[in-house]
Order: structure tokens, then C-alpha cells, then sequence
């Protein structure tokens, strides 16, 4: 392994780290979002199932929440392809 | 625990084809946009970054409401697969697409960016007023003469 490392050049080693550090940012940056997408489905289904009749307004709430949430991962997507080599 | 459920209408696509209008609406000025900064190729990956964004939003509100047709409990696994799902498609498009000659970065990103969260904040201000207002909501109901 070490080997092989040393028989890398600069440049290609740079691209590999490149691509790590891209991959694992993408990948870390999916994590929050996957919590607070979590969080903001169970607040959802628990008051749904308490109000059943308010089920329209809830889901409409529930859908926007989702998809800011989700821009949090987006953010992650967007460096990762401005990241990749 | 269905009689939530049985609602025939699912708000959220309808947001998801609101949000969809909209992102027609904005589409020029984002092709300008991109035009502006790396030319065809720029205007080609905003109107791609468009495209995604709307379709991504389509295809959580169908998520959703095919999961409610189902039961509350396919809901949480349905929008927490869905999210990953999602996730993988856009990724897997744009890795497929980034080494074409066409697809400019940049403007890619910024579009993706700004027309996910401007979209939806402009839905958002919709959405508040005709909850605060339900008269305000439109229907397809006529008025009554």
C-alpha cells in the first residue's frame, strides 16, 4: 500500500484526496438532513393520528418541511460536484 | 387510522405541480442567466438543474402520497427511502452527464441552489396565505350564480 503511494505522483494523489474529501463531504452532509427529515415525518404522523381531520394541512406542511430540510443535502451535493475532480 | 387517509386529494402534489409552474415560470430568466456565464453549455445545465429540482419535487409528492394511500407507518420508511432515493437519482444523473462537453458546473450549481429554496419560498408565502385564508385557496369549483 505504502508502495503503491509512493508511486503516485502529487498530482494524482491530489485528485484521490479530492475525490475523498468530495465523497465524504456529500456523505456527511446527507446525515442532518436524514435527521431533521425524520424528525419532521414523526411530528407529522403523530398529529395526524391524533387529528385526523387536520391531515390535509399537516401533509401540506409536512411536504414544504421535507423539501427544506432537503436543501441542506442539496448544499452537501453542490460542493461535492464543485469538489470532484 | 385510514380515515386521514381516504382523503381523495393529495395536497402535496398539488404543491409539487405548483412548485413545477413556477419553476417554468423562472425558466428564462435562469437560461439567461446561464447563457450569460459560460453560454449554450451554461444555458443547458440551468435548464438541466431546473429540470431536476422540479421533477425531484414531483417525485417526493407521488413518494408521499402513494405511501398515505398505504398506511401512516409506509409513510415514515416511504419518505426516508424516498429522501436516499432521490439523493442517489440526482447524483447519478449528474455524474452521468459531468463529462459531457455541454455541462458547465457552476452554473449548474447555483440553479440547483437558488431554485430549490427561491421555489420554495415563494410556494411557502402561497401556502401560509391560503392557510391563514382558506377562502383565498383556489378550487375548481365554480362560483355559484
Amino acid at each position: 500500500m505504502l508502495n503503491v503511494l509512493a508511486q503516485t505522483g502529487a498530482g494524482e494523489m491530489l485528485e484521490g484526496l479530492k475525490a475523498i474529501g468530495a465523497g465524504l463531504g456529500y456523505g456527511l452532509a446527507a446525515i442532518g438532513p436524514g435527521i431533521g427529515i425524520g424528525t419532521v415525518v414523526g411530528n407529522a404522523i403523530s398529529s395526524m393520528a391524533r387529528q385526523p381531520e387536520s391531515a390535509g394541512m399537516v401533509r401540506t406542511t409536512m411536504f414544504l418541511g421535507i423539501a427544506f430540510t432537503e436543501a441542506l443535502a442539496l448544499i452537501g451535493f453542490v460542493v461535492f460536484i464543485l469538489l470532484m475532480p | 387510522m385510514n380515515m386521514a387517509l381516504d382523503a381523495a386529494v393529495n395536497p402535496e402534489q398539488e404543491v409539487a405541480r405548483d412548485l413545477s409552474r413556477r419553476a417554468l415560470m423562472v425558466l428564462p430568466v435562469f437560461l439567461l442567466v446561464g447563457a450569460f456565464f459560460d453560454g449554450l453549455s451554461g444555458a443547458a445545465s440551468a435548464a438541466l438543474a431546473l429540470t431536476l429540482v422540479a421533477l425531484n419535487f414531483r417525485l417526493g409528492a407521488a413518494i408521499i402520497a402513494r405511501a398515505m394511500a398505504i398506511s401512516l407507518n409506509a409513510l415514515y420508511g416511504a419518505v426516508l427511502f424516498g429522501y436516499l432515493f432521490r439523493l442517489g437519482l440526482m447524483t447519478a444523473v449528474v455524474l452521468v452527464v459531468r463529462n459531457g462537453e455541454w455541462f458547465a458546473t457552476v452554473p449548474f450549481a447555483i440553479t440547483l441552489l437558488i431554485t430549490h429554496l427561491g421555489l420554495l419560498t415563494w410556494e411557502t408565502k402561497y401556502v401560509a396565505a391560503s392557510l391563514a385564508f382558506p377562502g383565498l385557496a383556489p378550487t375548481d369549483l365554480k362560483p355559484q350564480e
